[in-house]
């Protein structure tokens, strides 16, 4: 009698852990099935002209995705450049002065916004940026993303901040050193490998983004360079190009979608190796 | 005085842009909310129970969008909870340590990838499978069942459930895995001493421990799910059907916003779509909310 149930039990367990190890292995599975598409299809599509080329119109096979791959760039250098002072002050507030109900309330806000569907974040930019100037720009593209870049790197900043012991902040002060100087020469400094990846993580995330540009950077087939027109960006455009009838646009959006996840990747990566290697102590 | 005068210098630079975060959020929460007033005042609540959605004669009712939405987030759920919970006891009980490494950076690498990508794969490898092995085979042996039936096209229900559950596995099982490693070693050496199995002492120690927390991260997961857009507007077809087949096409509400939005020229028809961006932000925060609450009393701190 018992040793049927010991037995049954042992079923079970055998089972479960099965299964267990079965949907481990199915994860892993997924990654690499998604990746090998990108590869084997991307890889094919790209040449040298496929970088320092613009799009052909349609009939005619060839060209790039030159504007698209700056547009990218130039949209996530304003995201950054609004965000990375913002999202850093704010982290240094949150974690050296944050002990009361008004740093409880941005953290709560920050996470808050941390939560915004990125195609609301489309919207509120659409509304921000682009009703009062009348027409798309890179702008409207970057600030829409900034919106979602500033929790990211407030939290982020904020924790780490906070990781560096407080002995280093007492020794700063125990030599006389006044406490703006300790927080940005001593503080944000012993931080400053972690932030920095903390950083790289936010503008590798925002730069994979699309549903934030659709109504807010757009779209250009040409070469942009200003900040107050429409731009191309490599998601949008794999967007467009993947939902497009032509066989020879749809290539195009593998190659730019290898290009994408080779540099999306590449980025997490280093940063996982990065930060091991920093805090695994 | 001058290194009072710095001190003070930091602390208000450093609020200014603190309060600036709040600032955004309440502008966000008022642009939302002013961008859909004409859409409110206009339909008021009929704009969630009625299906009409017509920009020709400016009547516009959201719910296939919601129910397209919650519908393909469910399927998501029902799909990725099972793996995530089984690749989170992989990773914090069963695997080596130097196994465990590796595939919890996988996995974390499947939290990056970006949205895009997922739809062009979705799209051009997974529905076609879809629609010419599993569809109709679930059709010829589950036919009977209402969810199984109508032509098989790939792009669906089903599609849009799929590309959100390989998204949202990362979610879940990451912050699972994080709580299972925060339970006391002590309780599940507890379970051990008195005979239990492996898998008893997860289901009988870990799981009841581990609770808030996995209902913290389902509801993250179910949120992340609720707002995705990209890759579930190139999988789920974008037709506003309410159907019991998970075969037949669905809409959601980021899908219609991200498709209409450019081409919307109406100012109803703006404001009605900003509107779904209101419902979608609600809904998103609600889920949010719980779920940070839920997953932070879930830590064992001890």
């Amino acid at each position: 009698m018992s040793s049927i149930s010991y037995l049954r039990r042992r079923i079970v367990n055998r089972t479960m852990l099965f299964l267990a190890y079965a949907s481990a292995v199915l994860g892993v599975a997924l990654l690499f099935l998604i990746l090998s598409y990108i590869v084997i299809k991307g890889a094919s599509s790209l040449n040298l002209d496929f970088f320092i080329k613009l799009p052909k119109p349609t009939g005619e096979t060839g060209g790039g995705i030159a504007n698209a791959i700056v547009g990218s760039f130039i949209v996530v250098g304003i995201a950054s450049v609004i965000a990375i002072p913002v999202g850093v002050m704010s982290g240094i507030y949150l974690a050296e002065f944050g002990k009361n109900r008004f740093a409880s309330l941005v953290r709560y806000f920050a996470d808050v916004m941390n939560g915004i569907p990125s195609i609301v974040t489309g919207i509120v930019a659409y509304v921000f940026v682009v009703v009062p100037m009348h027409r798309f720009s890179a702008l409207a593209g970057g600030i829409a993303l900034s919106i979602m870049m500033i929790p990211i790197i407030t939290r982020t900043s904020e924790e780490l901040i906070r990781m560096v012991p407080d002995t280093i902040r007492e020794a700063g002060l125990a030599l006389g050193i006044p406490q703006w100087k300790v927080i940005l020469f001593v503080v944000l400094r012993t931080a400053s490998t972690g932030i920095v990846t903390g950083i790289m993580l936010a503008v590798a995330r925002v730069g994979g983004e699309t549903a934030p540009l659709l109504f807010t950077a757009f779209n250009n087939s040409f070469m942009s360079f200003r900040l107050d027109q429409p731009i191309s960006t490599m998601t949008v455009l794999i967007y467009n190009y993947a939902s497009s009838p032509y066989p020879d646009w749809n290539a195009i959006a593998w190659g730019a979608a290898f290009v994408l996840i080779l540099i999306v990747l590449l980025v997490n990566i280093v940063s996982k190796v990065f930060t091991n290697t920093t805090y695994s102590l | 005085m001058g290194t009072r005068f710095g001190d003070r210098i930091i602390k208000l630079v450093s609020l200014l842009f603190a309060s600036f975060i709040l600032l955004l959020i309440a502008g966000i929460i008022y642009e939302l909310i002013d961008g859909s007033r004409r859409s409110l005042a206009a339909f008021g609540w009929r704009f969630l129970t009625t299906s009409t959605w017509d920009p020709v004669s400016k009547v516009f009712g959201a719910l296939p969008f919601i129910f397209g939405t919650i519908v393909s987030s469910v399927i998501a759920l029902c799909i990725a909870l099972p793996l995530s919970i089984g690749i989170a006891i992989f990773l914090s009980e069963l695997a080596p340590r130097q196994v465990r490494l590796y595939v919890s950076l996988m996995i974390e690498m499947l939290a990056a990838v970006p949205s895009i990508i997922y739809g062009l794969w979705g799209l051009f490898v997974m529905t076609p499978f879809l629609q010419v092995h599993v569809e109709p085979l679930l059709g010829t042996h589950l036919g009977f069942i209402p969810l199984f039936q109508g032509p098989p096209v790939g792009v669906g229900m089903l599609a849009g459930g799929l590309i959100l559950s390989i998204m949202i596995i990362p979610t879940i099982a990451s912050i699972t895995r994080d709580i299972f490693n925060t339970i006391p070693l002590l309780s599940k050496e507890a379970g051990f001493a008195i005979g239990m199995t492996r898998w008893e002492v997860i289901s009988k120690v870990v799981f009841p421990q581990a609770r808030p927390g996995m209902i913290g991260a389902i509801m993250l997961g179910f949120g992340r799910a609720l707002g995705e857009t990209m890759a579930i507007t190139m999988v789920i077809g974008n037709a506003p059907t309410i159907s019991a087949s998970l075969f037949s096409p669905a809409y959601t509400l980021s899908s219609v916003i991200a498709n209409e939005f450019t081409e919307a020229t109406s100012k109803i028809y703006i404001s009605s779509l900003i509107e779904l961006a209101l419902l979608l932000f609600i809904i998103s925060m609600i889920f949010n909310a719980i779920a940070k609450l839920l997953i932070r009393k879930g830590r064992f701190t001890a």
